[in-house]
């Protein structure tokens, strides 16, 4: 194994939108930058397999602008552990790479949250932008009957980029009801961008099924999935299909920011203005501070990016944007809350935690998050309650507790070489 | 406000706590229990499960085989969330010098009863391909065991709470007193004798008594069925154990039924902090790389603390404590307590009934004076 | 155009790039299960991101990958439920 070493002015862990602009500003102020990311392109979740010359804009742009930068990109690279303050500890394909920085900014995104539904451990059964990203990255899904549902806009942005690439999507079941949904398009109508964006897409998803207050009831099959049961108030029918892409909306990645210590408020990470985060030195941008896609996502980044470099009247440019995004960010949970008839999907038999095939019935005798853990191990494999933990908190309301190195499962010799410093 | 008279109030439902209650239900007497927080969730939850017969000192060695006996007795009785795995134990020695001590270690077990039987370097080997080549040998102990101590703990109170002990959970006891004890709310429950079983915290309600704590870290892996074998601890693990240092590591690895591992040991004084220590895992992964080579490349998924309660003679506090009529200990238990709860219950309830123990009680009393510590 | 090879799924060989997966790859072999869970049960890809672990195959006989977050190489040798 090979340990390498390596130092920052400013380090960015997360190459998405806010990462990527976080880095740029900061470079751009002439400090040394190096933006770490488990992908092995930049681009995080929305621009995953773009490039510079890709036609959506926006990605072109950034990516550019960051292969421009003299921002380092470390790619990829998965960090997993802070042995001590200033110093990170990251895997690399050959080894552990020890990143020290003075100061941080984490643009570590969400990922979506799942919930549990009798057969939706079966195979083919998989997030939206889970199956989205299969595709992005090389799967064939031309012809497949493709089902979406779950919540939040995702599912429109993925059903458009599924059809685009041949796939036959039957419906697109979105739990949220009507009225909140018009509700949140009026919001929308007063930003120009928003609107012209969810234009094009309405056009790209014509002759798709949209149901509003519809939710996925059951998924069935033989070794994968055949077909769903769809629900609302009125009515529950099945239909068949080749894939179930799944999600409710998004949750943060917020485990590196618990294991540096920084203060969570209702599930996000808490910011300043300048997205400084009660540690000071350490910054975070993008979905960990609050779900409320890219617009956002960049905005704060560039905010991040410049305060870390020291710049704050360049980052105060953008507080303007921040603020109205954040509105946008707030319409967009209430829009897409989740509704009770959720909750009692699961049946005793369900498994709820994946990694130790812990099921509903033996969770719902337990008191708390740490009773279930210890009394069932639910939470305690290798996603280390990633996926169940979400789940668990809309079906109990148990909190997660805090994180412990390392935060992704890594080779025993990573573990041990996290503390070589002397 | 009181609540209904118990004869023995236990505080504490660790597994000693836990097996206290059922043994004092199981004699009939009125049980309750008090736990702060939830079933197993301090020590217990924190430690490994190795149930282990030990021999750091004749007392240490006569508390273990007892108990180990006790757990073998319950086997069939154990629900499977338990996980007993009747693994035996390999003690690794590195060179002659050890293997010298293996030997002085397999006449004193066999001596005594416990079957143990020697291994040479070949024979280490073909029990256990992963370790590395050129170790002297060993002494596997076939009738060591490994369980999974927070189902062990919940089985215990189900049992006592199916002999009428009554469970309040979570709350704090805040007081003993010569009526029973206090709760955080302000309620006291009464009750002829109180049962002091909360482990490292059992100082903080009964001050006097000699009981730090000692911090461990443990690293379990993914999955790998039959990596191990054997709960594998090397020879030097004694020392390590028995050190007074504040800081010490052993190779001391445990196969779990998931196919897991569990890899430990580490032993520091003078901590207070629960955070992962980045220097002792350094340490103690690196010492248990020394002794089996490919562990480096599995894949570890979490790390954890927890504390230990140690006395200065290493052996538990188990009996009255003097000076007050009704209150009793069950604490102190270091890094044996999963092992020796149930010859720990016994003797507590021995106690509490004025009956003789089946193994010689004085070397636990809360009231001894510490002999010399070896055996 | 990246390059394109072929790696072995399970002993058949699937032609690649290095812009491909190893899920992508899997899931075009074929196969769609991809792990037994610890009970038995047949599972595959959920999350596409790196954070479910539902993926997890043995590559170049490393067990326990990731196969979403691991890219095509020559001579790549997946294998499944294993
Ligand atoms: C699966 C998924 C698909 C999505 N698809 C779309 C879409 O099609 N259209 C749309 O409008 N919005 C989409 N979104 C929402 C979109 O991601 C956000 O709106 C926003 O762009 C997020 O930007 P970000 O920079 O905060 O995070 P992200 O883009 O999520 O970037 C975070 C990056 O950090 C990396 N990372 C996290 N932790 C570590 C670590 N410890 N070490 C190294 N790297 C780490 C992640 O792998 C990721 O690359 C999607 C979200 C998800 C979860
Ligand atoms: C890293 C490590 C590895 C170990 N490995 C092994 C091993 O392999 N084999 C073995 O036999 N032993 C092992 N041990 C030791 C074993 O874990 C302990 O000795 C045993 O769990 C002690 O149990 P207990 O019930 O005394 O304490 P605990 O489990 O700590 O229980 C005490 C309980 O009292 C409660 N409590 C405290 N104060 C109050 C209050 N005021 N009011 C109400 N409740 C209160 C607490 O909440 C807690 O639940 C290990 C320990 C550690 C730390
Ligand atoms: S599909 Fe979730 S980690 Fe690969």
């Amino acid at each position: 194994m090979n340990n390498s070493r390596r130092s920052f002015d400013v380090l960015v862990v997360g190459a998405g939108p806010a990462g990527i602009a976080a880095a740029c500003c900061a470079a751009q102020a002439g400090v040394r930058v190096g933006i770490v990311d488990n992908n092995a392109r930049p681009g995080g979740q929305i621009w995953r397999g773009e490039t510079q010359d890709s036609n959506v804009a926006d990605a072109a742009d950034w990516l550019r602008k960051l292969a421009s930068s003299r921002a380092e990109i470390l790619a990829p690279m998965e960090v997993f552990a802070q042995p001590e303050a200033g110093r990170l500890t990251a895997t690399s394909s050959d080894g552990v790479c020890e990143l020290g920085y003075k100061k941080l900014i984490l643009c570590t995104g969400a990922r979506e949250r799942f919930l549990p539904f009798p057969g939706w451990t079966l195979p083919n059964v998989m997030g939206a932008g889970g199956l989205q990203a299969v595709v992005k990255s090389g799967m064939d899904i031309a012809g497949k009957k493709v089902i979406l549902a779950g919540s939040g806009p995702l599912l429109l942005a993925v059903g458009a980029h599924l059809r685009a690439h041949g796939a036959d999507v039957r419906t697109i079941a979105e739990q949220a009801p009507w009225s909140r949904l018009i509700r949140f398009g009026m919001a929308l109508a007063s930003r120009g961008r928003k609107i012209s964006q969810a234009l094009q897409l309405k056009k790209r998803l014509s002759r798709i099924a949209f149901r509003a207050g519809c939710w996925v009831v059951a998924a069935e099959g033989d070794g994968k999935v055949e077909s769903v049961t769809l629900r609302t108030v009125h009515k529950t029918w099945r239909e068949p299909c080749d894939y179930l892409a799944c999600g409710f909306h998004l949750v943060p990645n917020t485990e590196l920011a618990s294991l540096l210590g920084c203060e969570l408020r209702g599930g996000f990470v808490r910011t300043d203005e300048f997205q400084q985060s009660s540690v000071s030195g350490i910054y975070c941008a993008g979905e960990p501070t609050g779900i409320g896609g890219l617009e956002l996502s960049i905005a704060e980044g560039q905010i991040a990016g410049f305060a870390a470099a020291g710049q704050r009247e360049r980052a105060q440019e953008y507080f303007g944007e921040q603020k109205s995004q954040r509105r946008f960010s707030m319409a967009l949970e209430r829009a897409f809350m989740l509704r009770d008839e959720l909750r009692p999907l699961a049946s005793a038999e369900t498994i709820v935690c994946r990694c130790e095939d812990v099921k509903f019935g033996r969770l719902r005798e337990q008191s708390s998050w740490r009773a279930a853990k210890l009394q069932t191990r639910c939470g305690m494999g290798p996603c280390q309650g990633r996926i169940c933990g979400p789940a668990v908190e809309f079906l109990f309301g148990w909190k997660a507790e805090s994180a412990r190195p390392p935060i992704f499962p890594v080779a025993v010799e990573s573990l041990a070489a996290t503390a070589c410093a002397e | 406000m009181r609540a209904g008279a118990y004869d023995v109030v236990i505080v504490g439902a660790g597994i000693v706590g836990a097996a206290c209650a059922w043994a004092c239900a199981s004699e009939g007497l009125r049980v309750a229990v008090i736990e702060a927080d939830i079933i197993g969730g301090g020590a217990t939850g924190a430690g490994m499960g190795h149930l282990v017969v030990m021999d750091d000192s004749k007392a240490q060695f006569a508390l273990t085989r007892y108990s180990r006996s006790l757990w073998q007795q319950l086997v069939t009785e154990l629900p499977g969330d338990v996980e007993y795995e009747s693994c035996g134990t390999i003690w690794v020695a590195a060179d002659q010098e050890e293997m010298e001590a293996v030997r002085q270690k397999k006449e004193f077990y066999e001596t005594r009863g416990v079957p143990a039987e020697m291994l040479d370097a070949k024979a280490l080997r073909m029990a256990e391909p992963n370790l590395r080549e050129g170790l002297a040998g060993g002494l596997r102990v076939p009738g060591d065991a490994v369980i999974y101590a927070p189902c062990a703990a919940r089985f215990f109170i189900e049992r006592a709470q199916s002999r009428g002990a009554e469970l309040y959970l979570p709350r704090v006891v805040t007081g003993i007193t010569a009526e029973g004890v206090r709760l955080n709310d302000g309620t006291v429950i009464a009750a002829h004798r109180v049962v002091n079983a909360a482990g490292t915290w059992s100082p903080m309600l009964t001050p006097g008594i000699e009981v730090k704590k000692r911090k461990g870290h443990l690293v379990i892996t993914e999955r790998y069925a039959g990596f191990v074998k054997h709960q594998l601890v090397e020879l030097g693990y004694l020392k390590s154990a028995h050190s007074m240092t504040t800081e010490s590591v052993a190779f001391n690895v445990q196969p779990r039924r998931t196919g897991q591992m569990l890899i430990g040991s580490s032993r520091q004084f003078d901590m207070e902090g629960k955070g992962v220590d980045a220097n002792i895992l350094r340490r103690m992964l690196g010492r248990a790389a020394e002794f089996l080579p490919g562990v480096n490349r599995l894949s570890a998924i979490r790390s954890w603390t927890g504390f230990r309660a140690a006395t200065p003679d290493k052996l538990p506090l188990i009996g009255p404590w003097p000076g007050h009529e009704n209150l009793f200990l069950a604490t102190g238990h270091e890094g044996l307590g999963i092992t020796t709860s149930l010859g720990t219950a016994k003797l507590l309830v021995d106690q509490l009934l004025r009956r003789t123990s089946e193994i010689p009680i004085a070397p636990y009393l809360p009231s001894r004076v510490p002999e010399s510590v070896h055996a | 155009m990246p390059k394109a090879f072929s790696v072995t799924v399970n002993g058949a060989q699937v032609d690649a790039t290095e812009d491909m997966t190893a899920l992508a790859a899997i899931l075009l072999s074929g196969t769609t299960t991809l792990r037994r869970s610890v009970s038995g049960e047949q599972r595959g890809a959920l999350c596409g991101m790196g954070v479910c672990f539902e993926c997890r195959v043995t590559i170049n006989g490393e067990h326990h990958c990731r196969s979403c977050q691991i890219r095509c190489a020559q001579e790549m040798d997946i294998r499944t439920d294993e």
